[in-house]
């Protein structure tokens, strides 16, 4: 069993399409400062940095010495994570686990992206197999595009239903200053945007977005002096499924995130997450998948995800808010979207969301997801664990 | 800090960076196979019985070393598709894909793994999943993945 981690500190740049202001260093240093500003410390605080980004987005191998400027590591010890769309949660779990070891006490996690720099579909498919993938999949988009597919087909769900989980997401990030596309979308607008690999329209998924993102965790001692209110870690869990797009296990509920989660809720002792979660900042690339995988959180039924959504459950106003941020499908900066999930989910526990803050929400869920549909869950809460 | 608005610069690179991957001997196998036979070769573990396409050395599942092929249809059911509609560029000819394009996960009869490929069907609307597809081979084979143009579907059971 390891110490007990808080979050004390995050910070995130103003999300957009294109930073042609920045470097990456210099986009880096943005979010690190802004983390370090939040805690109140001081580069000289930090004993570690984890990083991760995916390197074929910029064509820079290395960023956890190239960024050295920016990330706040100058002769401390770095550490570079990749894990594809995962990358930003397993960066976090990386820092928590640093911290958790006894090793080191104020560790700086770091996730970004540029992905103006290059064709972001181009990058993506470079995860595939060389030989027995690439000539036909088309990168993100239309890996998920097959899944939603499937999930109309298996499910009943509608193009129509899916809408309600961009819709959701977009409105949210009206009240978040630093989600990417801030701009109310209706249903209609979703289906009659252009179709980009069937059943998935450009209003259905998330936007290519340049920007970074920097929490800090801190060992149990720190924590209670840094911060009045600290996001303690109360579970983590990661599970990686088949390389092969083909090889994937795809029966019942999304699952590795389902495992990941049942394991977290095991160990927390959460019997009804539906009640017993306030939020859920979670990693949804799509509508489609926005949808569906609200039955791997267990929270319902399988294939009842549908009702959750349509009958506003999942509102911020509703039992179990999602994505009060906006979402991934508001704001995708690969290398950072994870983490930020993790931010925002320690924002809210501890009060710090500003317009988009979940009133009295105590119990946060962040979840992750990459390439080959597996999965990253943190649950975060501003009550000391056990 | 800045006197007077420089402007936003962003300079081009591109990166010409050929590399060659080994198939390995059972990956090889598959290819000859569909060269030489016109056949699609899976690889059966020991232990649980999964049928893998493409054959591989290891079971992820049980952890052991595989060493039985088996010869697997042809044919087989669609368990998913899509068509992709939007361009982009493919790394692995440098060049913009062409769209539109089919392409799905196929479960051929006596795999228990899917295999990805080109559908011939680019109309959304004429695809279903759940339909049985078949390989169409090109005329010419070199040895490749791609001796397999791409699947069909197969009307009332008949090739058509």
């Amino acid at each position: 069993m390891g110490r007990r981690v808080a979050i004390v500190g995050t910070g995130q740049t103003y999300h957009k399409s294109s930073r042609k202001d920045v470097n990456g260093v210099e986009l880096i240093q943005e979010a690190t400062s802004r983390a370090l500003e939040d805690a109140g410390l001081t580069r000289k605080d930090i004993d570690a940095v984890v990083i991760g980004n995916m390197d074929h987005f910029e064509g820079i191998n290395y960023v956890d010495t190239w960024s050295v400027d920016g990330n706040g590591g100058l002769y401390k010890p770095v550490m570079k994570v990749t894990t594809g769309g995962t990358t930003g949660t397993t960066v976090a779990i990386a820092g928590y686990y640093h911290v958790a070891s006894g090793l080191f006490d104020t560790v700086l996690a770091i996730g970004w992206e540029k992905n103006s720099e290059s064709d972001t579909t181009a990058a993506i498919i470079t995860c595939s197999d060389p030989y027995w993938e690439r000539p036909t999949f088309g990168g993100a988009v239309a890996g998920l595009a097959g899944t939603a597919c499937e999930y109309m087909y298996k499910y009943g769900i509608t193009e129509r239903d899916a809408a309600l989980v961009a819709v959701r997401d977009r409105k949210n990030a009206l009240k978040n200053p630093y989600a990417h596309l801030r701009k109310q979308i209706t249903v209609e607008e979703v289906l009659v945007s252009p179709m980009l690999a069937y059943p998935i329209k450009l209003l259905d998924i998330c936007p290519r977005t340049d920007g970074a993102c920097a929490v800090i965790f801190a060992s149990e001692d720190k924590a209670k002096k840094i911060a009045d209110k600290p996001a303690w870690i109360h579970q983590v869990s990661s599970r990686h499924n088949y390389t092969f797009l083909t090889d994937i296990e795809r029966s019942g509920r999304m699952p590795t995130l389902y495992e990941a989660c049942m394991e977290v809720y095991k160990n927390a002792g959460i019997r009804d997450p539906l009640h017993e979660l306030d939020v859920v900042e979670m990693y949804t690339p799509s509508s489609f998948a926005g949808l569906v995988w609200i039955d791997a959180l267990g929270v319902c039924d399988e294939g009842e995800a549908v009702r959750l959504v349509s009958d506003g459950v999942t509102e911020m106003s509703g039992e179990f808010p999602i994505n009060p941020s906006g979402g991934v499908i508001s704001t995708n900066c690969i290398g950072a979207t994870g983490l930020i999930r993790v931010a925002e989910a320690a924002m809210q526990v501890s009060g710090k969301a500003g317009e988009h803050q979940i009133e009295g929400a105590k119990l946060a869920l962040a979840t992750g997801f990459g390439g080959c549909f597996w999965s990253d869950v943190l649950l975060i809460g501003s009550p000391r664990p056990n | 800090m800045f006197r007077k608005n420089y402007p936003l610069l962003t300079i081009s690179s591109e990166i010409e960076l050929p590399y060659n991957y080994s198939l390995g001997k059972y990956g090889g196998r598959l290819v000859t196979e569909l060269k030489q036979n016109g056949r699609i070769v899976g690889i059966k573990c020991p232990k649980c019985d999964h049928v893998y396409v493409p054959p591989r050395r290891v079971c992820g599942r049980c952890f052991i070393e595989m060493d039985e092929f088996v010869e697997v249809s042809n044919r087989g059911i669609l368990q998913s598709f899509t068509v992709v509609y939007f361009s982009f560029l493919d790394p692995e000819t440098g060049k913009k894909r062409p769209v539109p394009y089919g392409y799905g996960r196929i479960k051929l009869d006596g795999a228990d793994s899917e295999f990805l490929h080109f559908l011939e069907e680019s109309d959304f609307k004429k695809l279903k999943i759940g339909v049985t597809v078949e390989a169409v081979y090109n005329e010419n084979r070199v040895g490749s993945f791609k001796d397999i143009k791409y699947f069909k579907k197969v009307e009332d059971g008949d090739p058509s």
